[in-house]
């Protein structure tokens, strides 16, 4: 039984996959905004607070994946938390409809500052398909300042994975602060 | 006279595959009335346009699909509710959106308008701006001693859509749940209005992720029958494929989410792999993890990549070689029982009323699905089983998913080495008509109405089967403790934007 174990372990190797690399312009700007800001830095791990303001679930099913075994974003230092009371950053998705608009500006004021906004998914951007409805508000960044953003309809786990890896890496403190600690 | 008499003597309209019954306000409160002795039509989707109320009924039985509307008339139409309780989320929906008021409904208070629009009703024939600020929202009473409220949401602790509960409870028994939505509310019905049935496609693709397969094939199949045009063979099975493949990814996701509310990560990590493992096959195959805007009014819009077969049976073989494993697991774990078993429980009698179609009717003795009776497509030519349990719990919920994904698998390993060759589209003239389509998605019944005049949607209805299993769940977790409330709504996992329009 033992033995039958260890050989599909050797066989199929861990289910999780390794992490993608940041996009270095994307990670430098990030960087950037944080310095100008003169802000603490927040050390290497973030804490994820999830807002939906007008997706149709289809964005929250891949970021759900993330959590899975095959992403596990936790050994990245990403979590995700219960409360913006407690994030870093606020991952948001869908168009800002006109009942969440509200429920959004009010989950953004709760996230303490340094915190940054990453807008996920077409509708994020622009108010993708709903563009034009009088019943959203526009894209993310109508309602709330927005730091990145992932493309797709949904994006994959991976693309949004991508993005949140390039946070982390901006917001690693640079070396020579590291040798004067 | 019985209802289904009383419908004959109304004027018929043309809409295809099923003739509209069109009533005037007083045949239609007669029919009412004959509703409350009638058991036998369930009420299945009901909404409006600009002048008229349209409600769909199924007949179990033998599957006869009822299509009724009735003129309204200085604003009111005869209210469905006291015959039928499943339509007062309609009413109050109907009512937030057209305007028109159900007189005798069982509850008028708004459900999706928040007082935020611009102006109201959206979809009245003549809005009007709205001037009034946002009033606090109103909820049902619960009152006795020693009894609190919590409130929860819109947003949640979980990454799940946004929507609020009022929980009224007594210590951590929950006395009363009531759930407001209208969150999401896009206005997508707005929306489609003007465009053809192609570009309206990707709102039908939109309304809830999960069921994006689903939805647009039903919006699909009611464009055609407004056009008068059938699919070719191959786009038909095809969109059986996607069905089936969304079926068995929701279901897995939804197994191992379950799982996970009841503290079991193992068997949430080894289902959510597999989920993940499916998904990775279909974007093979197909171009796209959840298969969005691969159908579209006419046939489909992708074929089957070189290999595509072999990768989705591929997936199918890994999950089928660990399955029983996983199945034992569940079966021999006195932890998960203790938290599944006798939890949230659904009555038949209640499921009966409510005919709240897909895997909560199922767990709760109600054998319908669409692609049985009255039956559709591809599905016409193959034999789908189900199996029905009665418990009605968290527990039967979970395996009626269990042997929905097995029966889908066998349907994919049926239906995919038998493939029709052939063209994928049908082209559809810009004609005027109107036409119903239906389809099995994996929460339920799923049903859509079109009317295209000249080419372009003048008005349309996308129905989720969660209007009609939202108040279930509000009463499947009475008597519950408040902590075991995400593993009732998880079993139940309805549609937010389903029903946000």
């Amino acid at each position: 039984m033992a033995w039958r174990t260890m050989w599909r372990a050797l066989r199929d190797g861990p289910a999780t996959e390794p992490a993608p690399a940041a996009d270095p312009l994307l990670a430098e700007s990030l960087a950037a905004r944080l310095h100008a800001a003169a802000q603490r830095r927040l050390g290497r791990g973030l804490a994820i607070r999830q807002v939906d303001s007008g997706s149709c679930n289809g964005c929250e099913l891949e970021i759900h994946m993330l959590g899975s075994i095959v992403y596990d974003l936790e050994r990245l230092g990403l979590r995700f938390v219960a409360s913006p009371r407690h994030a870093d950053v606020l991952l948001v998705t869908g168009p800002v409809t006109r009942n969440m608009h509200d429920a959004l500006l009010r989950s953004w004021a709760a996230t303490p500052d340094p915190k940054f906004v990453v807008a996920v998914g077409d509708c994020a951007i622009d108010g993708g398909v709903f563009k034009g409805s009088t019943a959203i508000i526009g894209g993310i960044d109508a309602a709330v300042p927005v730091d990145a953003f992932v493309r797709g309809c949904p994006p994959t786990p991976a693309a949004i994975l991508e993005v949140l890896c390039t946070l982390i890496e901006a917001n690693t403190p640079p070396p020579e602060r590291v040798r004067r600690i | 006279m019985n209802a289904r008499t009383l419908l004959l003597t109304a004027t018929a309209e043309a809409c295809a595959p099923v003739p509209r019954r069109h009533l005037t306000g007083s045949q239609w409160a007669a029919f009412v009335t004959a509703l409350t002795q009638d058991s036998s039509l369930e009420l299945r989707a009901m909404w409006a346009d600009g002048v008229s109320v349209y409600t769909i009924f199924l007949a179990p039985e033998d599957g006869t699909v009822i299509f009724a509307s009735v003129s309204v008339e200085l604003g009111l139409y005869q209210a469905l509710s006291p015959a039928r309780p499943s339509a007062v989320l309609y009413e109050r929906m109907i009512h937030d959106l057209w305007g028109h008021t159900a007189a005798d409904g069982l509850d008028m208070r708004p459900f999706l308008d928040h007082g935020n629009w611009t102006a109201t009703p959206p979809l009245a024939i003549r809005p009007l701006p709205n001037l009034t600020a946002p009033e606090p929202k109103e909820f049902l009473p619960a009152e006795g001693e020693g009894l609190h409220r919590i409130p929860v949401g819109p947003v949640h602790a979980g990454i799940i859509e946004p929507g609020h509960f009022r929980f009224t409870a007594q210590g951590e028994i929950i006395v009363r749940l009531e759930a407001r939505l209208g969150y999401l509310h896009k206005g997508t019905l707005g929306l489609m209005q003007g465009k053809s049935p192609r570009v309206a496609a990707r709102f039908a693709a939109r309304l809830s992720g999960d069921s994006t397969v689903a939805h647009a094939i039903a919006f699909a199949r009611a464009a055609e029958a407004a056009a008068h045009v059938l699919p070719p063979p191959r786009a038909e099975a095809l969109r059986c494929v996607f069905a089936e493949i969304e079926r068995i990814a929701n279901h897995l996701g939804d197994i191992g989410g379950i799982i996970n509310d009841a503290a079991f990560a193992l068997m949430q990590a080894r289902f959510v792999w597999h989920r993940e493992h499916l998904l990775r096959a279909t974007e093979t195959a197909f171009g796209h993890r959840l298969m969005m805007d691969a159908v579209v009014p006419g046939g489909v819009s992708v074929d089957l990549a070189p290999g595509g077969e072999d990768t989705i049976i591929q997936a199918l073989d890994t999950l089928a070689a660990e399955w029983d494993a996983l199945l034992a697991t569940y079966d021999n774990s006195a932890s998960l029982a203790d938290r599944v078993v006798s939890t949230g429980t659904l009555s038949a009698s209640l499921a009966a009323s409510f005919a709240p179609g897909g895997f909560i009717g199922r767990a709760s003795g109600q054998a319908a699905d669409l692609r049985r009776v009255p039956g559709y497509g591809h599905y016409r030519d193959i034999d789908v089983e189900m199996p029905v349990l009665t418990a009605g719990d968290v527990d039967a919920r979970v395996r009626i998913r269990m042997a929905e994904v097995v029966e889908s698998a066998r349907l994919l390993r049926h239906i995919l080495p038998r493939l029709p060759e052939g063209a994928l589209l049908e082209r559809l003239d810009a004609v005027s008509g109107e036409g119903l389509g239906w389809a099995e998605g994996f929460r339920g019944d799923i049903w859509h109405w079109v009317r295209v005049e000249g080419g372009q949607i003048a008005a349309a209805f996308m129905a989720d089967p969660s209007w009609r299993q939202w108040p279930l769940l509000e009463v499947a977790v009475e008597g519950n403790i408040v902590a075991d409330f995400p593993l009732c709504n998880k079993s139940f996992n309805c549609s937010y934007s389903g029903v946000d329009l």
